[in-house]
């Protein structure tokens, strides 16, 4: 049994560990199991916990404390949730104490380990133009693909620093997707604009949301797993919408 | 030298979803890897007059069994690996020609093209459900082998 106050850290250390997975876009599983690994690897063996993509509920078990954490956003971070992960594992096998556990957590909450926006934007432009390849293309229009990519991603970079609303950052991405791609073939550079527009949309396809969707359903996590799948299918709705409202014209 | 093209694209189109998702950094090449089997397992399958759906299951299954694979050899998590490599499967084409449709008027087809595209995303689902269960089976197999063998020596 350990006193109350290390007990009140410990319970910290775990809602941020959950906290950070779930921010960073892990599996609802992956989160309470984590939670519960490291609360096991602390003599908490009785603990249970409760995770849903909008907050989390962990109990330190009978007539101990039961605390929430709240999350209020989420992104796709992979690095972040390995290197959490990492935590975790090392303090199960004891290799760190709670405290450096801690300590790391919380320098990983404001680390910011996200690639600079520009070598995303590149990024998304060449994805987008390597599509075009893979989906059987003209080798003519793969500089329209990378520039409509370029520009869909970094509309969605901003309008989502600007307005905080991901679904709107979606619509707007993948309406100037649209319009880039329609002038490119108006002025020249491209030919098939269905396949250019396809192919630039492909970074902002939602495929973390569908993956982990179906790995909650899987593991039973059917609160999350739904919502999940619902923000998967309104994602796509809105790049559906954005792209349908430029072909209406 | 059409699969060299297809290979070669379909990884340097994964890791940079790699990037996207911001996958650690020595996991990149990995990622890319893992995307560029699924896919060369799915474009081989469809030039062979396979339908799209099972070769979206063979693609997504391939890339999830090698992305458990490299979770057990680099401790990490498997999603890491697996995210970007189903990308490529992802039935944008058909999803595209619904929109499409659905602007013409033309609900039927765009309520046939959606259908597909539902269908493709849930064979893609079930490749990596199913390669989840059978790497599960196989890991365990290893394990008891492994207890009977420390078993025997003592």
């Amino acid at each position: 049994m350990i006193e109350i106050k290390e007990e009140e850290l410990a319970i910290d250390c775990f809602l941020l560990a959950g906290r950070l997975l779930m921010q960073s876009g892990a599996e609802t599983y992956r989160a309470e199991d984590t939670m519960l690994r490291m609360a096991n690897s602390q003599g908490l063996t009785s603990a249970q916990s409760f995770v849903t993509p909008t907050g989390i509920i962990f109990s330190a078990g009978h007539q101990r404390p039961t605390r929430i954490i709240q999350i209020p956003r989420r992104s796709t971070d992979l690095a972040k949730i390995a290197l959490v992960n990492g935590v975790s594992r090392r303090l199960a096998t004891e290799q760190i104490t709670l405290e450096e556990a801690y300590e790391e957590l919380q320098r990983l909450d404001r680390a910011n380990l996200l690639f600079p926006t520009w070598v995303q934007i590149v990024a998304a432009a060449i994805a987008s133009g390597c599509f075009l390849i893979l989906f059987e293309g003209m080798w003519k229009d793969v500089a329209a693909a990378i520039l409509a990519g370029g520009v869909g991603f970094l509309i969605f970079v901003l309008m989502h620093e600007l307005t905080k609303v991901k679904f709107f950052a979606e619509f707007t991405a993948s309406l100037f997707v649209g319009i880039t791609a329609f002038l490119a073939v108006r002025f020249g550079i491209g030919i098939q604009i269905d396949k250019i527009i396809i192919a630039s949309v492909m970074p902002l396809v939602p495929g973390l949301l569908i993956a982990n969707a179906v790995r909650d359903l899987m593991a039973g996590h059917f609160v999350s797993g739904v919502a999940k799948g619902m923000e998967a299918f309104l994602t796509a709705f809105a790049i559906g919408a954005g792209i349908a409202l430029v072909l209406s014209f | 030298m059409l699969w060299v093209i297809q290979g070669v694209f379909s990884f340097i189109a994964t890791a940079a979803f790699g990037i996207l998702f911001n996958a650690p950094k020595k996991t990149l090449f990995h990622c890319g890897l893992a995307g560029a089997i699924g896919w060369l397992i799915y474009f081989t399958l469809q030039k062979q007059g396979v339908d799209a759906v099972p070769a979206s299951f063979a693609g997504a299954f391939v890339i999830s069994i090698v992305a458990h694979i490299l979770a057990r050899r680099f401790k990490m998590p498997m999603i890491i690996f697996s995210v970007a490599g189903i990308i490529p499967l992802v039935p944008g084409g058909m999803a595209y020609n619904a929109m499409r449709h659905v602007v013409e008027n033309d609900y039927l087809a765009s309520i046939q093209y959606a259908a597909r595209a539902f269908i493709i995303t849930g064979a893609i689902v079930m490749g990596l459900v199913f390669a989840e269960v059978f790497m599960q089976l196989i890991f365990n197999m290893i394990r008891k082998r492994k207890a009977k063998a420390i078993g025997d020596v003592m």
